[in-house]
């Protein structure tokens, strides 16, 4: 192994390290009930999180997370395959979408309340679907407008039913813009979910951070911020992953172009 | 880009000609036709008016909104807190992107922290900043300088990493000196992913300096909010929504209009598709 | 082969004044103004012509995909206004008409989907029009995987597999190197052998257009009119070496040569007329 690249590697280990290292001596020479030790946020997250509030509380998170996300890419796909395909629905919905994706969630918080009554799941759900909805609808709208026309000539050439051409041309043709989306769509997610629950909700790790905020515990705020951050990663982290194999002919195809 | 029909009409020429001049007219049309099913939905009940304000009762609150000072100071409060948090991410941001995206070795020593703090939403340190530094501009601006300087970052290494190998070396075998190779060369190259950094930041700065003041009670259109609630004046609240969501409009289309020019020359933006 | 000619027992493809013009009023261009010629069942027609006469246009308006502005298109009787069902099209860019996420079988196997045939019918069909194109050993492997040739070489199965009754191609070889173009070339002499297929091809390659075909269609510059039909009278089975060493080659050769150069000069000394727009299958 080169030098180059041994120093390389061991820095890409030595450096997190050391940054974990200085937040713990820096909380420990501060000495703050403000800004707790790391090893004692670790000690709490790792009792909170991985054992009494898991069930309580980040499984109704995730849950709204999941759910949010699923009706997101459902309904941005549904909706951009149609609207990328046809200029008159592209011009007729594109002042509205340009509209609600550049609005402020939190700005529509009190809003969902009101509308949907309540506090309960669907409001959070709906709330984190609507804001999701649009990274994925505007990618997979500008993905299906990219498609190769010559690709779109073949099938017509060949008389390829419509629907076939859908299923096995454009939505394939689109997925790596549409996976763009949904990336965004995934780390948009937890920031709404934490956003709601902190607005109003009676569960949840963004409720945890409201709780532990009015009640001046600072630990356990510590350990739901570092949960938030872990699950953020690990979301993205899983999203990759996924991501890596279903497009793995893209990258290959790329590569090829080069 | 192409803009052949896909939807197995032919294409025609006649009919493109005949689009382009409908475009405008079919963009009020559409606005013009949404505001009116509002308008009816909630006149008729389908969503009780009391749940829904029609659209005529809340661009009225929203004009009489506008008349009043109280609603302007809290808009420039807003934007106040939106510019210092853009401003310092920009200032942190650029400058650290570029040191590290030039160097292959920065980039990857850092690039787990990086991956590890990107994604923690910002909003989850607000009971932090409520608790210490307190509920007052430097804690909203502290915010949105923290979420805007991230997106910020990444995209300007990757503007730096992306420059074409084959021009440096070109100007390096010319005897061209390292800061003139940097703001020549490099820092041209990297200007429309800082462009699209900067759109990307400057909304979630937006999104950060409002959910402070909602939270928090920082003054600002956030905090307006957050009291119309709190008395339960439904039409303020959706005035107040349209008037967020026109600021944030604008704020896009600004800052997408300074992306598509700094992209326009890009080679990615050469690739013909057709 | 000879025999095959002279029975005028089929007319496959009948085009008549064949005229196209894209745009309207000032920055209207004519890229067609008066194209006619047939092609008999089992014919090799090779349609040859100065750069930028509208070859692709032609090509476009007899497969349907194209409107033409006047004149008709009549394949076995039936007039074509949308890609008909007998008719398959290879295009140049063959790298772009591939669905890269899927494998050559994929690719083959997509304009068979709909059609009635029955799912193990398709998987045969698919796999003896690669082996006539030789390649078998490729078939779950990725476009991109493969080189130029065989790229194109996956088209020409795509549209074998569909078994239409005629063949269209759009200047496929002009991507492709030279040593390959020369086995591309024999390779579709083969498959009309083989199959018996009608093949109307569109090449600005002049040797290309007299080593292949019964007949050669000159076109004019734009505005494009039909110049001249050549029967070629070469013995089959074409042969790269021999074939191109006869004295009738190199006649044919020349003639078809000096018409389009002919064409050249006096597009030099009239430069107002219009040059038709380079088609890629978008519209101005």
């Amino acid at each position: 192994m080169s030098q180059r690249r041994a120093l390389k590697i061991g820095l890409e280990i030595a450096v997190p390290l050391a940054i974990l290292a200085a937040w713990q001596a820096y909380t420990v020479h501060l000495d703050s009930s403000k800004f707790p030790r790391l090893s004692t946020i670790l000690v709490e997250f790792r009792d909170m999180w991985l054992f009494s509030q898991f069930g309580t509380h980040v499984v109704p998170s995730l849950e709204r997370i999941g759910l949010g996300l699923a009706i997101a890419v459902v309904v941005g796909i549904g909706l951009g395959i149609p609207i990328g395909l046809s200029r008159w629905a592209r011009l007729w919905t594109m002042p509205h979408i340009e509209f609600w994706r550049a609005m402020p969630p939190p700005a529509l918080l009190p809003i969902t309340v009101i509308l949907l009554h309540s506090i309960g799941n669907t409001q959070k759900v709906a709330f984190i679907a609507f804001f999701c909805l649009f990274p994925i609808l505007l990618n997979t709208i500008d993905g299906v407008r990219s498609i190769d026309p010559t690709l779109l000539e073949t099938a017509r050439s060949y008389n390829i039913p419509q629907h076939e051409r859908i299923r096995r041309l454009v939505l394939p043709a689109a997925s790596p813009q549409i996976a763009a989306g949904m990336r965004t769509s995934v780390s948009l997610a937890v920031i709404t979910m934490v956003l709601a629950e902190y607005f109003s909700s009676t569960n949840g790790v963004g409720y945890v951070l409201l709780i532990s905020k009015n009640t001046f515990q600072f630990t356990p705020m510590w350990a739901a911020i570092v949960l938030i951050g872990v699950l953020g990663y690990v979301l993205n982290v899983l999203f990759l992953f996924a991501e890596r194999r279903v497009l793995a002919w893209h990258r290959g195809w790329r590569a090829s172009q080069a | 880009m192409a803009s052949t029909e896909v939807a197995g009409t032919l294409p025609a020429t006649r009919e493109r000609r005949r689009g382009r001049g409908v475009e405008p007219v079919v963009f009020v049309l559409s606005i013009l036709s949404a505001l009116v099913f509002w308008e009816l939905i909630s006149r008729t009940g389908v969503i009780s008016q009391r749940d829904l304000p029609a659209a005529s009762t809340s661009f009225n609150e929203l004009w009489s909104m506008l008349q009043t000072s109280h609603f302007w100071w809290s808009f420039a409060d807003t934007v106040r807190g939106w510019f210092l948090g853009l401003t310092i991410a920009a200032v942190l941001a650029i400058p650290i992107g570029i040191l590290l995206g030039s160097s292959e070795l920065a980039s990857s020593a850092f690039h787990i922290p990086i991956e590890f703090l990107r994604p923690i939403p910002s909003a989850a340190l607000i009971p932090v900043l409520f608790l210490t530094i307190g509920t007052n501009l430097r804690s909203e601006v502290f915010l949105a300088a923290f979420g805007a300087f991230w997106p910020l970052l990444v995209q300007t290494i990757y503007g730096v990493k992306d420059v074409d190998p084959v021009a440096l070396e070109t100007a390096r075998s010319f005897g061209v000196g390292r800061f003139e190779r940097f703001w020549r060369i490099k820092l041209p190259s990297a200007a429309p992913y800082i462009a699209t950094g900067l759109r990307i930041s400057s909304t979630v700065a937006l999104i950060l300096a409002f959910t402070a003041e909602l939270f928090m009670g920082t003054p600002g259109l956030g905090q307006l909010v957050n009291y119309a609630q709190s008395y339960g004046l439904e039409t303020q609240l959706y005035a107040l929504a349209l008037a967020t969501g026109f600021l944030g409009l604008a704020i896009h289309l600004g800052f997408s209009a300074i992306e598509k020019r700094a992209l326009r020359w890009h080679p990615s933006q050469r690739v013909v598709g057709t | 082969m000879a025999s095959r000619l002279a029975s005028l027992a089929g007319l496959m493809l009948e085009i008549t004044h064949l005229a196209k013009t894209y745009g309207e009023g000032a920055k209207a261009t004519e890229a067609l103004r008066d194209v006619s010629f047939t092609v008999e069942d089992g014919e090799f027609v090779c349609v040859v012509g100065p750069s930028g006469c509208g070859k692709t246009t032609l090509l476009k308006c007899v497969s349907g995909l194209l409107r033409p502005t006047r004149g008709d298109i009549v394949l076995r009787g039936n007039r074509v206004t949308e890609p008909p069902e007998e008719m398959a099209l290879v295009f140049q860019e063959y790298g772009r008409s591939l669905m890269p996420w899927a494998s050559v079988r994929n690719n083959v196997l997509l304009p068979l989907r709909h059609k009635p045939i029955r799912r193990d019918e398709r998987g045969q069909l698919v796999e003896e029009a690669l082996e006539s194109v030789g390649l078998t050993r490729f078939i779950d492997h990725y476009p991109w995987q493969l080189s130029g040739g065989m790229q194109q070489r996956v088209a020409i199965a795509r549209a074998l597999a569909y078994q239409p009754s005629i063949l269209l191609m759009d200047e496929p070889f002009a991507s492709v190197d030279a040593q390959t173009r020369g086995d591309l070339e024999d390779l579709v002499l083969d498959v009309r052998d083989e199959f018996g297929i009608t093949i109307l091809f569109v090449t600005h390659d002049i040797d290309e257009s007299v080593y292949l075909s019964d007949r050669i269609v000159v076109l004019a510059q734009a505005p494009t009119k039909v110049k001249e039909i050549i029967p070629v009278d070469l013995p089959s089975p074409r042969d790269q070496i021999e074939t191109r060493r006869l004295e009738t080659f190199a006649q044919l050769r020349e003639h078809v040569y000096r018409l389009i150069k002919r064409e050249k000069a006096k597009k030099q000394q009239a430069p107002e007329l219009p040059e038709p727009v380079p088609l890629s299958g978008t519209e101005v």
